[in-house]
């Protein structure tokens, strides 16, 4: 799960990490409010889930509170990589003498977390990483000790050669950690962390990914959400515990596995068509999922045909063949649909669906070569 | 022979008393696995289905019967302890099939069970079975024949189409391994195509792996390096969009690293079959065999 800038500013300031004072607006009038309160040249940035807000136009400097107004009326609202930024935070500008860049991200290869750390701020550190990789050091965390003092200097020192700064500095790499560890991080990162002019070390960016699977037991940040900022579609799902990602074709697709069901959209691409969707009913599926998901899809009304793919391990395949029947009692489909399921209870999956007239299919190949067909304008056979 | 599990191969089951874990165990019974004992706390002294031994710590099973294998069923937020205390209690192959298991956890779990030896599978992973003689885990037995492919997969439902599709056109196999699809998991794909390797009755190895990470890439680094058996690989999710999780943790792609056409590129440049959809896995395997 992502969350915004002013969340993460929010947890990192309650670790002790120096931030500069501001405010979440979502009128133009509490950002002038705002601004006001700090009566100083403020920055006005758009809070959206997406990379490039200062391109793009959402990131904007105001050296007055009627300014912080203006600019907030034009950011909000904004389209930023087709999301609409719903806030703005509006933030003490402060000056800048040197630009860094921290971060810790879970490392796969590693098998823990790993700081990433270069003199070389404010820009993209994968750029950094290709064009300079000797601007980077990178310290693998054993998280059984967590981050020990001396690694922690090690980190300073690479940034600043002063020992002030580098204490500076030491100091908010634990504070960093503490964080990452405490709210369950993929990632957390101050980009750019910058020394003023008059030698202060703090930081003006900040940016967290919090492990799904954390949520339930950090109900404080699952709190944090904002749905405002996702598609209303993956938030319905994600409400049925399904895990679905709407995509831009017209195949929709129910499937129960991540790897199956990857493999299906893929095998509708090869056959030439498009899916709409990414679609997980997941394991231990029943029928009321299976609804669920048949709710999701059909609201879409680029689907022009709707597939199902179902091996039955732990997933009865009668459990879907009966959500299949109810979903389409309660709501007549308006596109064709194909199924395919085989293993557990297949037999008596069969039998439900052929007596409410659907048809059911048990080979992967063809029922996504006939998916693809009938979405594409094949007729119906 | 087959890899990692084989007729001697005594299982504990912790959480043998949940709703998974006893409809797992039943399964593994009746396909013929030795479930020795359960861990159920609280529950010590009770038998499952009249049967099985339960015990209220792994220590203690461990001690009564002996087992060298345990299997995961317990709750998300209790499988890091759980996997360490079946590391700690000195069982040699631990396989933990718990979904949402927080990754953080799992960097503290993973250098525990390390340091005392033993293997992890998983966690987030179907489990493993050897066609007529074991399976741990969750796979369906009778999608499964004995016969000579090795079969490594990071997902599990991908897996059981593809050693299904193999089944009926009469290809057997030693052993199917689900390691399943975490960012970070216990063993990997060359720990497995390393056993592959050193198995006789292994002729090939069909690999599935998935977008994100490098463990594809890896894996395909040691196929030319130290393989001499033939290797097929797949990789689910060509069509995912960057940066989007598709249900594992593991399946991210984040930038360049990770991306199928990457991960399909490094498999051909390895001299290795490449399967572009899943049933093209029966006549690749067969040309190998």
């Amino acid at each position: 799960m992502n969350i915004h800038e002013y969340q993460a500013k929010e947890i990192l300031r309650g670790f002790g990490v120096p931030i500069p004072p501001g405010d979440v607006a979502t009128t133009p009038a509490e950002a002038e409010q705002i601004a006001r309160r700090i009566g100083r040249t403020v920055v006005v940035k758009a809070q959206v889930h997406a990379g490039g807000r200062g391109k793009a136009g959402g990131v904007k400097l105001a050296k007055t509170p009627e300014e912080a107004r203006d600019v907030a009326s034009k950011i909000l609202g904004m389209q930023i990589k087709g999301l609409t930024v719903q806030k703005v935070l509006v933030t003490d500008a402060a000056e800048i003498a040197a630009e860094a860049y921290v971060g810790i991200i879970l490392d796969r290869a590693s098998k823990k977390p790993v700081f990433m750390v270069s003199p070389a701020g404010g820009i993209d550190i994968e750029e950094v990483a290709a064009k300079t990789p000797e601007k980077i050091m990178r310290l693998p965390i054993d998280t059984r000790y967590g981050l020990m003092p001396f690694q922690a200097m090690e980190l300073g020192f690479f940034l600043y050669p002063e020992a002030a700064k580098a204490r500076a500095a030491a100091k908010i790499m634990k504070q960093l950690y503490d964080a990452f560890m405490a709210n369950g991080a993929s990632l957390a990162e101050i980009n750019p962390l910058v020394v003023t002019p008059n030698g202060e070390v703090i930081a003006l960016d900040a940016k967290m990914s919090i492990d799904d699977n954390e949520l339930d037991r950090l109900p404080k940040i699952a709190a944090l959400r904002d749905e405002s900022a996702e598609e209303p579609s993956e938030v319905q799902a994600r409400n049925a515990n399904l895990t679905f990602i709407k995509l831009d074709g017209n195949v929709g697709c129910v499937v129960n596995g991540a790897g199956l069901a990857m493999a299906t959209m893929d095998l509708v691409k090869y056959y030439g068509g498009e899916p709409a969707n990414f679609l997980d009913i997941g394991g231990s599926s029943n029928p009321e999922k299976v609804v669920n998901a048949l709710k999701i899809i059909t609201a879409d009304p680029s689907v022009k045909a709707i597939l199902f793919n179902i091996f039955g391990g732990i997933t009865r395949t009668d459990d879907v063949a009966n959500g299949i029947v109810t979903a389409t009692k309660q709501n007549p489909l308006k596109v064709p649909i194909v199924i395919r399921l085989t293993g557990t209870n297949e037999e008596i999956a069969v039998k439900i669906l052929t007596e409410n007239g659907f048809s059911a299919m048990t080979d992967m190949d063809d029922a996504v070569q006939r998916a693809v067909q009938l979405a594409t304008g094949g007729k119906a056979a | 022979m087959s890899v990692f599990i084989d007729k001697n191969t005594t299982v504990i089951v912790q959480g043998i008393t949940g709703r998974d874990g006893s409809f797992h165990t039943r399964q593994m019974i009746e396909y013929g696995t030795r479930v020795v004992a359960g861990v159920t706390p609280g529950k010590g002294g009770q038998k499952f289905d009249d049967a099985v031994p339960i015990f209220n710590t792994v220590a203690e099973a461990a001690k009564a019967t002996g087992a060298n294998t345990s299997v995961i069923y317990v709750p998300p937020m209790y499988a890091a302890d759980a996997i360490m205390e079946a590391a700690d209690a000195g069982v040699t192959l631990i396989v933990a099939i718990t979904e949402g298991v927080p990754v953080l956890d799992m960097t503290r779990v993973y250098p525990f069970v390390k340091e005392r030896g033993a293997r992890l599978l998983g966690p987030n992973c179907p489990g493993l079975i050897s066609p007529d003689k074991s399976k741990v885990g969750i796979i369906p037995g009778r999608i499964c024949t004995a016969g000579p492919v090795g079969v490594v997969s990071r997902s599990g439902t991908l897996t059981y189409e593809i050693v299904y599709q193999l089944t009926r056109a009469g290809i057997g196999q030693t052993t199917c391994v689900g390691i399943g699809g975490d960012p970070i998991n216990g063993t990997n794909f060359i720990d497995c195509l390393t056993a592959f390797e050193e198995d006789p009755d292994t002729k090939a190895v069909a690999l599935m792996g998935e977008i994100g990470g490098t463990d594809e890439q890896n894996a395909a680094q040691f196929v030319k390096e130290h393989m001499t058996k033939p290797v097929v690989g797949f990789i689910a999710g060509q069509t995912a969009p960057p940066g989007r999780r598709m249900g594992h943790a593991g399946a991210i792609i984040s930038g360049s690293a990770g991306t199928a056409a990457e991960k399909i590129q490094a498999f051909e440049d390895a001299g290795m079959g490449v399967a572009r959809r899943p049933m093209d896995f029966v006549e690749l395997i067969k040309a190998r065999l």
